[in-house]
């Protein structure tokens, strides 16, 4: 499981330049960014190198932070590698909130994100199913 | 003119009727309303005045009056000779009831022809009567009003604009009588039904129950080819049929032979030179059901000089631009931003950081409830947020009787203050939101 912040912005011009602006005034290095927008609101999700960090700089800017567990499998680089994934959570009746996915630099595969309702199991379930579930020193080594 | 024996009557005479009507009403509330009498001992005054100018000197009835004496206390004759109640729209929970005689309801039936003559209306109009029927006064008010002056009336109610347009095309309507904001509505859909609006036989409207401006009154009359006319009423002291404009659009005539209209600064209580603003105070000649004794409205406004052209000798009232108290008046809805804050508080993480805002989306009031999404939730996935959004919306809906946009604004984005909190931000002379 690895952390992710969850910034609460309302829609509307510049907000999102002054949330990143604030993480890289703290130092902070984005891994992944990702923006669900409804037509009001949008609601951020990151993954960086100092998650604590990251979330004390954005509340004392007067950001809504959460910090959310959400479980980072590393997915591999070829046709179908995300399917198996999610045709393992599938078959055990696990559902999926959100997913997304980056790459890190250098590395020869994919790392997925997803947010799940029962993290522990599916956890299990993935291991079982041969798959690398990655932990805070595979996502954010820098530490926070 | 409907009665212009009364309508047109001269001033010496009226203020004449006025006092006889006053002393009358006077010893009538004294003898059978324990309220007055009780008030009116602690004043130390009688209930007889000599002249006019002597009504200042009696104490006035407020709303909280009318909610204590709930449900009949302030009735001024037994319950068999009501014949009808009504209600107003409940504000902080308690709602309060009027009641009226077979002579009010002849009264109040003579007072709404006024106001359909006021707008040209004859008997050979039709009148879609669009204001909701029940408890509020507006449907059956104008109803009949319609009848008493002979025309077609349709009692169509509120709702299904769809099914309002055809009405209005089929039957041939001539008078529309709602919500300013509705009308615009009924044009929109006309519209969208590939009806053009400025087509249908409508001649005129006569509208209330909300607050409107004169630019509104051009956008409507531009829409739907008519003459649309300020009609102004509230159930403590009538319903609809209280003051209503001519043809003439320069204010609106107050019924002056049923009562007397005071304008007073809300502050000091004591009333304003003529022509200058303050809150509008009633006292109701005529009423038997719950006649009230210099009731104040909240609503602001004032007299406006001089004569009309339409030769009608009633004073005018201006347009209501205001109130007192921090009342809002949503889609003939009375609503007072204390009643969303006790929604607010019973649902988890929203409490207490929220903002009325009402803006200008074109020439329509918008009215939005802002809602900071505070640490206590869990907004990280989006259907989180948006179950939180339906739920203050539905419960707000529930609570007031009337549906309210929610946005979900950021923490610490509605602007702290000291002291009393800004519960409602009114933008729309800023050029909107």
């Amino acid at each position: 499981m690895v952390k992710q912040l969850t910034v609460f912005l309302e829609n509307s011009p510049g907000r999102l330049a002054g949330l990143t602006r604030v993480l890289g005034d703290a130092g902070v290095n984005m891994r992944a960014l990702m923006v669900a927008d409804t037509a009001e609101f949008g609601v951020v999700r990151i993954i960086c190198d100092r998650p604590e960090t990251a979330r004390r700089a954005l509340e004392s800017a007067g950001f809504g932070v959460s910090v959310t567990e959400i479980l980072a499998v590393e997915v591999p680089d070829r046709p179908g590698g995300l399917a198996d994934i999610l045709e393992a959570l599938g078959a055990v009746g696990i559902n999926v909130e959100y997913a997304y996915c980056y790459v890190e630099p250098g590395g020869q595969a994919a790392i997925d994100v997803f947010r799940v309702e029962e993290p522990g199991r599916a956890t299990s379930v993935l291991l079982e199913a041969g798959i690398r579930v990655l932990g805070p020193d595979d996502v954010y080594p820098a530490g926070s | 003119m409907f009665q212009p024996e009364y309508e047109a009557m001269e001033r010496p005479q009226l203020e004449a009727l006025q006092l006889e009507r006053l002393n009358s009403l006077l010893a009538r509330v004294y003898e059978n309303v324990p309220l007055y009498r009780t008030k009116f001992d602690a004043a130390g005054v009688r209930p007889q005045v000599a002249s006019l100018g002597e009504l200042a000197d009696l104490p006035f009835t407020v709303k909280d009056d009318l909610r204590s004496a709930y449900p009949y206390g302030m009735f001024a004759v037994p319950l068999r000779d009501i014949v009808r109640v009504h209600s107003s729209s409940g504000t902080t929970g308690q709602i309060t009831v009027v009641g009226y005689t077979r002579g009010d309801i002849e009264r109040w039936a003579d007072m709404m022809a006024r106001t359909i003559a006021c707008a040209g209306g004859t008997a050979d109009d039709i009148v879609q009567v669009t204001y909701g029927y029940g408890l509020f006064t507006g449907g059956l008010g104008v109803h009949y009003g319609s009848e008493r002056l002979g025309c077609v009336t349709i009692p169509i109610s509120g709702g299904n604009t769809k099914r309002q347009v055809q009405v209005m095309k089929d039957f041939g309507t001539t008078i529309l009588a709602c919500t300013p904001s509705y009308a615009i509505l009924i044009a929109e859909t006309a519209a969208e039904m590939g009806i053009d609006p400025r087509s249908l036989p409508l001649k005129a409207g006569i509208f209330g129950a909300e607050p409107w401006s004169d630019n509104m009154r051009r956008q409507i009359e531009e829409m739907l080819d008519i003459t649309a006319i300020d009609i102004y009423g509230l159930s403590e002291v009538l319903g609809p049929g209280v003051a209503s404009e001519c043809t003439c659009q320069c204010g609106l005539h107050v019924n002056e032979d049923h009562f007397i209209i005071e304008i007073v600064d809300p502050a000091t209580l004591q009333p304003v030179p003529d022509g200058e603003r303050g809150e509008v105070v009633f006292t109701t000649l005529t009423k038997e059901g719950i006649p009230v004794i210099r009731y104040r409205t909240r609503d602001i406004s004032r007299l406006i000089p001089g004569q009309c052209a339409c030769g009608r000798t009633f004073r005018r009232m201006e347009r209501v631009t205001g109130r007192t108290d921090d009342m809002l008046i949503i889609r003939g809805v009375n609503v007072f931003p204390s009643q969303i804050e006790q929604v607010l508080a019973g649902i988890p993480g929203v409490a207490p950081h929220y903002q009325v805002v009402l803006s200008k989306r074109g020439s329509m009031d918008h009215v939005e409830v802002h809602v900071e999404v505070g640490p206590d939730v869990p907004f990280d996935e989006i259907k989180t947020l948006e179950r939180l959004r339906g739920r203050v919306a539905a419960e707000i809906a529930s609570a007031l009787a009337v549906s309210i946009a929610v946005k979900l604004v950021e923490p610490k984005s509605i602007q702290r203050s000291e002291g009393k909190a800004r519960r409602v931000l009114d933008t729309r002379n800023e050029g909107g939101a």
